[in-house]
């Protein structure tokens, strides 16, 4: 039996239990995500758009699905000092608000906010939901989209109407546990109306060793003059599968921030879908993944300059060790008619092992005269003299090695406006390069 | 800005200067492929057995490959059963320059090449090949003196096959792809060329390929082997006269380079692009592939891609010896319709290898021009330095621009730079050049000029100068 047929048979055996545990928004679209998730199975290497992650064979591991919506009971303590932010947890794929953050849901829901959990809101409020729902990922076009639109039953909700901004950051932490392999196939809806702010934090973790797979979909909307900002942290172990999708649709005169950052994982596949339906958005994207072991970390991104008049600009970069992994592709594309589009791609990436491998696919497709673009793309390895001229003023040869690479990814880090989580990331990255294992302190998800 | 956009249109909107039909009676095979079609051809060259059984074998092949459709391109659905695979012209092997048919000599004098004054002028061995069969060799007897085989592949085939047998399909085996495989099964004639240990070629050698015969696709072998110590550059230029109906032309490129050999190879590609409209020209789906076998050999593409309707082209270097060097040049102008999906592929396998890619891409009207390349280093090719850099131009705001570079890197020493940028031609610069009294149109010619020179100096001197005279032709006095 071929591996999709096994979630071919599930979902036609409980497919009345997940619409039951759902909402009549989310339902809508399930048969037919479901019937081009069952055209297009899983993706394979033959794809050129998964040419280097094979992830066909990582669903055949038995696992568990919570269909029923069983409330998890799992008590969890997350203080990140500094950050001073709204927290939320999604664990494997059920919303959870804790206790410390009530008050806070409140508040935020009294200024016309809604935030909470993506399957309350399509019951309590079915049409704002179903306005969005689906609107950015689409159906047909990928089938991992569409395996998750299928079976999507929670996630995070967040709108924001007209005018509002929300200071603090908002920290939503998605952990994988389980006491039995799980997947999780979560799925986020994220809606900035006219001029309203946001600042969202992702931290992605894995609590224990089990293979745990996690199929993430988020539907980003920035509405006109808006400005969001977007930052995930994948933090989890090596038998961990991501898969993190982000669909974005920013509107007139508005800024979108995306930084992805990947310092421990087993096998990651991001993809980053922006389009740019409106003159004047600005959309910064940025990302970097730290690999060791056998790590393997795939980040595709498409930009589409869809409207006239905008910036863009890119930046990831790598630092590879041992049999590590990685893949970027970067796909800028300018439709006709998009004059005076400012696009800049740059991806720069550092082997340290002979046996890390580094694939880059930066594409660019112009369909308009009057643009500036461009794209970099380089690998090599870390400067020989950059180290003498380090070790000849008594830095020992590790500690130089180490001030390298954090140089090398700080313009990354750069990217990140809010000054809290800068700190942080910045000191988990160094925690990373000097091999101890980065946790956030007192963080109670990854002990 | 008017002013410009109406030179923009008479210059786009040029009508293809290399466009006539020479009449010379053709013998053909009838239409469509099959077994016997290959036989055919095979007992029309009057083949040894082992060549037939390599046809059959790449046929076969063929058979079970669908066509590819990966590239950005979109390609009209070909019937393969409505295209001759032979023509010769039927005046065929003159004893003596007397014996060429004049229609013939009038085709290349229009084309500007006088075979007569070349020999004289430009100390150049011209073999032209005219459809399928090579009519002409010039210098032959110089070159003989010094070791050199330079013939059409015919020729070598009865004359050399142990050296074809050799080297035939290793650099490009014919499961390699669809038009390479289409290409072994049916190829009709090429050239041959053989530069023995330490023989340095002192003239550039050159073969103009025509298509000419009406619905004849053209698939030609060329087979270069540079032997230790040796160097040689060899030309390849092509014009066709207009059709109305497409043609489809699938050749094969082989290029071994032995220790310490160089070859340089340079393209002018001017086939019939189709009309205005996009109807009709030649669909161009060419296999180059270098093999660069011996240690500190060199292999160098240079090509200036002004002509197709659809290119589909990807010169390659596999950098096997250790220190070898693989070189990439290329200009490729797209107007009107024309597609083209062209870039090159470096493959280091050796330690201390070394690649350099430059490729300018301009496009104009409604054309689709995109650059695609691989850079992939393998795990033990230690050392390994590649730089690329992909310049896109565009004219006008119905065409595209587009890169798709790819870059494998299994090893840490490896050092891996790509550059790329889309850009228009700046109304500065044209302002500029207006301002010291020269016109637009001149302006932009020399902006183009100026654009493409890093490409055109690499080509030598005699095709430089054509190579100029294209690039005038498709594009000057274009301003977006």
């Amino acid at each position: 039996m071929s591996v999709e047929q096994s979630y071919i048979d599930i979902y036609k055996q409980y497919g009345e239990v997940l619409k039951k545990n759902s909402a009549a928004p989310m339902n809508e679209l399930r048969e037919k995500a479901f019937e081009s998730f069952e055209r297009l199975g899983f993706p394979t290497r033959r794809l050129e758009a998964y040419q280097y992650t094979d992830l066909k064979d990582l669903f055949g591991v038995n696992y568990g699905m919570n269909l029923n919506r069983v409330a998890l009971k799992e008590d969890f303590r997350c203080d990140v000092p500094g950050i001073n932010a709204h927290l939320f947890y999604i664990v494997n794929d059920t919303f959870y608000c804790p206790a410390e953050s009530e008050k806070a849901l409140l508040e935020l829901r009294a200024k016309g906010v809604s935030i909470g959990s993506i399957r309350e809101y399509a019951q309590s409020n079915p049409s704002l939901v179903s306005k969005y729902y689906g609107k950015a990922a689409g159906c047909g076009s990928d089938a991992l989209t569409d395996f998750n639109t299928a079976f999507a039953q929670d996630g995070f909700f967040l709108h924001i109407p007209e005018n509002v901004v929300i200071e603090k950051p908002i920290q939503l932490i998605c952990v994988m546990s389980g006491s039995v392999p799980m997947l999780g196939t979560q799925r986020n809806l994220i809606v900035l109306e006219r001029a309203a702010q946001a600042k969202l934090l992702l931290c992605a973790h894995t609590k224990g060793e089990l293979e745990q797979l996690s199929n993430r979909v988020t539907e980003v909307f920035v509405g006109e003059n808006a400005v969001y900002d977007h930052y995930k942290l994948e933090n989890t172990h090596a038998k961990s599968v991501s898969i993190a999708k982000l669909y974005a649709k920013q509107y007139t005169g508005s800024e979108l921030l995306v930084n992805d950052i990947t310092l421990h994982n087993g096998l990651t596949r991001n993809n980053i879908q922006i389009d740019i339906d409106g003159e004047h958005c600005q959309t910064t994207l940025s990302g970097m993944a730290i690999g060791d072991a056998k790590q393997h970390i795939d980040n595709a991104t498409q930009i589409n300059h869809n409207f006239p008049n905008c910036k863009s600009r890119e930046l990831y970069k790598y630092v590879l060790n041992d049999e590590a992994v990685g893949a970027f592709s970067g796909k800028v594309k300018v439709a006709k008619g998009a004059i005076k589009t400012e696009a800049y791609q740059t991806d720069r990436n550092v082997c340290m092992s002979p046996k890390a491998r580094m694939y880059t696919k930066p594409h660019l497709e112009i369909y308009a005269d009057d643009v500036k673009c461009s794209h970099g793309a380089s690998t090599g390895r870390i400067d020989e003299t950059a180290l003498f001229y380090l070790r000849s003023r008594g830095i020992s040869e590790s500690e130089a090695r180490m001030l390298l690479m954090f140089a090398f990814v700080s313009d990354v880090l750069e990217n990140i406006r809010i000054e809290a989580v800068r700190d942080k990331i910045r000191m988990l990255v160094e925690q990373r390069f000097r091999g101890e294992l980065s946790r956030c302190s007192n963080c109670g998800v990854c002990k | 800005m008017n002013d410009n956009n109406n030179i923009v249109d008479k210059i786009t909107k040029g009508d293809y200067k290399y466009g006539f039909v020479t009449d010379i009676e053709t013998e053909v095979i009838r239409k469509g492929l099959n077994e016997e079609v290959v036989r055919l051809i095979s007992q029309k060259k009057e083949e040894p057995e082992w060549l037939l059984e390599y046809r059959l074998k790449a046929y076969h092949h063929w058979l079970t490959l669908k066509e590819p459709h990966w590239a950005h391109l979109s390609i009209p659905e070909i019937d393969y059963q409505d295209i001759y695979y032979y023509a010769a012209p039927k005046k065929n092997a003159p004893k003596s320059e007397e014996e060429i048919d004049p229609e013939l000599l009038k085709t290349f004098d229009k084309l500007g090449i006088p075979l007569e004054e070349q020999k004289h002028l430009a100390g150049m061995a011209v073999d032209a090949v005219m459809d399928s069969i090579s009519v002409k060799t010039t210098y032959r007897e110089n070159l003989a003196e010094l070791g050199i085989i330079f013939c059409s592949f015919n020729e070598a085939v009865k004359n050399y096959p142990d050296l074809v047998k050799k080297y035939l399909g290793t650099v490009v085996p014919y499961t390699d792809n669809y038009f390479a495989a289409l290409n072994s099964a049916v190829f009709s004639d090429g050239s041959f060329v053989y530069i023995p240990k330490g023989v340095r070629c002192p003239m550039e050698l050159s073969t103009y390929f025509r298509i000419n015969a009406a619905q004849t696709g053209q698939f030609e072998r060329t087979l270069i082997v540079a032997d230790d110590d040796s160097y040689v550059s060899y030309l390849e230029g092509c014009t066709a006269p207009m059709r109305d109906e497409s043609q489809l032309h699938a050749a094969i490129v082989e290029l071994v380079a032995h220790d310490r050999a160089e070859i340089k190879y340079s393209t002018v590609q001017n086939w019939y692009p189709g009309d205005k409209e996009g109807k009709g020209g030649i669909y161009n789906f060419v296999t180059k592939r270098a093999l660069c076998k011996g240690i500190s050999s060199k292999v160098s593409w240079t090509q200036v891609e002004t002509g197709s309707a659809i290119t589909w082209k990807y010169p390659s270097c596999v950098l096997l010896g250790d220190n070898s060097v693989g070189e990439f040049y290329s200009v490729a102008v797209t107007n009107n319709y024309q597609q083209a999906d062209t870039g090159t592929k470096m493959i280091h396998l050796g330690k201390n290898t070394r690649s350099h890619i430059v490729s300018k891409g301009i496009s104009a009207g409604f054309s689709q021009n995109s650059y695609r390349g691989l850079v992939r280093v393998s795990k033990n090719a230690d050392g390994a330095r590649n730089f690329s850099q992909c310049d896109s131009l565009l004219l006008g705001d119905k065409c595209g621009a587009h890169t798709f570079p790819y870059m494998d890197i299994n090893n840490e020493s490896a050092i891996v730079e790509h550059e790329a940028t889309t850009s228009k031609i700046s109304e500065d610069q044209v302002f500029y050049c207006n301002q010291r009294g020269i016109s637009t149109e001149d302006a932009v010619g020399l902006i183009v000029n100026g654009y493409a020179k890093e490409v055109i100096n690499k080509l030598p001197m005699e095709f430089a100068v054509e190579a100029q005279k294209l690039l005038q032709v498709s594009l000057e006095g274009s301003v977006g």
